[in-house]
């Protein structure tokens, strides 16, 4: 038997673009929505958690509507590059933006939110841009937090079924992705194919979750007990 | 000279306050929640007063007519809060020297007599949780005069340290304002802690001046402590 790794590399590069994204687009959120309060906040907040309760076929389904050829972007994308979005690696990865985003957003906004803004406000008393405050202090104090959130939306964008299938469809070397391998493969009883992908995907995001829980015990026991706690663990 | 004139609607009063400082010890007094700790906020940039003018020498910091507000990064103002503020990531010498833009034979020289008077140097390496209470408000303080601020506020610092710690750092406080020479604006409910302090004391009550006699009570007060 040859085992095919072509959806192992694409789910990884997939869930890599996604998770760039995401990385970016909850930060920029989650910093404005964290800290203030405002008329609409509470619909934006419900508005962007919605696919991470919805079923991800209705994820999908929605993206079918907006990226399909009859969809506003997709028209848009038709009529200015000559070319379609869906059944194409591009769908998978905006599949997998649409799912991770809630994850990447919530846990950004915890970590915010556990960043004591006196050290904020003490960083600007010395005379420092916000951009420093930023970078400085605020960033490295969520640190923990917002790579939790990445493992989250790596791990979720490498797990994404549902809305992949809708918008991306099952194309072997051009958008199969693992989840759909071990369902095409598991369909049609192909149950060794199958398992390699489970222990394949179950073993990478194992890895993951336990080397940024480990990583963030560590920072978390250095930032309140000193080094010699950390030296001891 | 510092010259602050305010007006803050805060929940539960209206926080009304008129006061100059000179390059003294001034110690903001009086019962928790009136307001001191706003006042500071206020004359760093923190909080933006509703009204009023904050003046600093010839700097205008915030003037409600001209809609004027300095950002707190441009005022030039050391700030040591109650709870230390240490960036816990940073060890004490990137905490000292974080504000210093460029580190020259003055910044290095500024900051090996701050060491010194502050009996710190043996600390630069550690992290913040590794130091105790009275070593973490003397790396706050090294931090806010590392910049070389031009008036410094002090919004009770001292209150978390045990007794003697507590009377060690009041000696040192006085001893660092004469040395530098710039306004110290301490924040305190301690009475004795005001007596001791305070060249300047202003008596606080819900956002406003204390009345005459009760600041005359307060006197009489610690004169039996």
């Amino acid at each position: 038997m040859v085992f095919d790794w072509q959806p192992v590399f694409l789910s990884l590069k997939i869930a890599g673009i996604a998770l760039f994204f995401v990385s970016i687009l909850g930060l920029l959120l989650a910093l404005p929505l964290a800290r203030h309060c405002f008329p609409g906040k509470d619909m934006i907040e419900a508005i962007i958690t919605l696919p991470l309760v919805l079923p991800p076929v209705v994820t999908g389904f929605v993206l079918l509507l907006l990226i399909g050829r009859r969809g506003p972007i997709g028209k848009m994308i038709e009529q200015l590059f000559h070319s379609q979005i869906v059944f194409t690696p591009f769908a998978a990865v905006l599949a997998a933006i649409a799912v991770s985003f809630p994850l990447m957003y919530q846990s950004a906004k915890a970590a915010l939110q556990t960043v004591d803004q006196q050290l904020e406000d003490v960083a600007r008393t010395l005379g420092v841009s916000e951009v420093k405050v930023f970078f400085t202090v605020t960033l490295p104090l969520a640190w923990p937090g917002l790579l939790t959130g990445m493992v989250l939306s790596f791990s979720r964008a490498m797990g994404e079924f549902g809305a992949t299938a809708m918008v991306a469809g099952n194309i072997p070397g051009k958008t199969q992705t693992v989840p759909v391998a071990i369902f095409f493969a598991a369909e049609s009883n192909n149950m060794t194919t199958a398992g390699l992908y489970v222990l394949i995907i179950s073993l990478v995001t194992f890895v993951m979750v336990f080397g940024v829980n480990r990583w963030s015990r560590r920072k978390m026991s250095r930032l309140l007990q000193g080094r010699s706690s950390h030296v001891n663990s | 000279m510092l010259t602050v004139e305010i007006r803050k609607q805060l929940p539960d009063y209206l926080l009304e306050m008129k006061f100059a400082v000179a390059d003294n010890m001034t110690v903001l007094f009086g019962p928790s929640g009136c307001g001191k700790t706003t006042i500071l906020r206020c004359i760093a940039g923190l909080t933006r007063p509703d009204q009023g003018r904050i003046c600093l020498d010839e700097t205008v910091l915030y003037d409600s007519s001209r809609k004027t507000c300095l950002p707190s990064r441009y005022r030039g103002i050391g700030y040591v809060f109650q709870e230390y503020a240490l960036f816990p990531h940073m060890t004490v010498r990137r905490n000292i020297m974080y504000g210093v833009k460029n580190y020259n034979t003055a910044a290095a020289d500024t900051l090996n007599e701050l060491l010194s008077l502050l009996q710190i140097g043996n600390l630069i390496h550690r992290y913040p949780a590794e130091l105790s209470g009275g070593e973490k408000q003397r790396v706050a303080l090294a931090r806010a005069l590392m910049t070389g601020p031009k008036i410094l506020l002090l919004d009770e610092p001292l209150s978390a340290l045990d007794h003697e710690i507590r009377l060690e750092l009041q000696d040192e406080l006085l001893k660092m304002q004469q040395m530098w020479k710039i306004p110290f604006i301490l924040v305190t409910h301690d009475l004795r802690e005001a007596q001791k302090m305070g060249q300047q004391i202003i008596f606080m009550e819900n956002g406003r001046p204390a009345p005459k006699d009760k600041q005359i009570l307060f006197f009489q007060r610690s004169l039996q402590l």
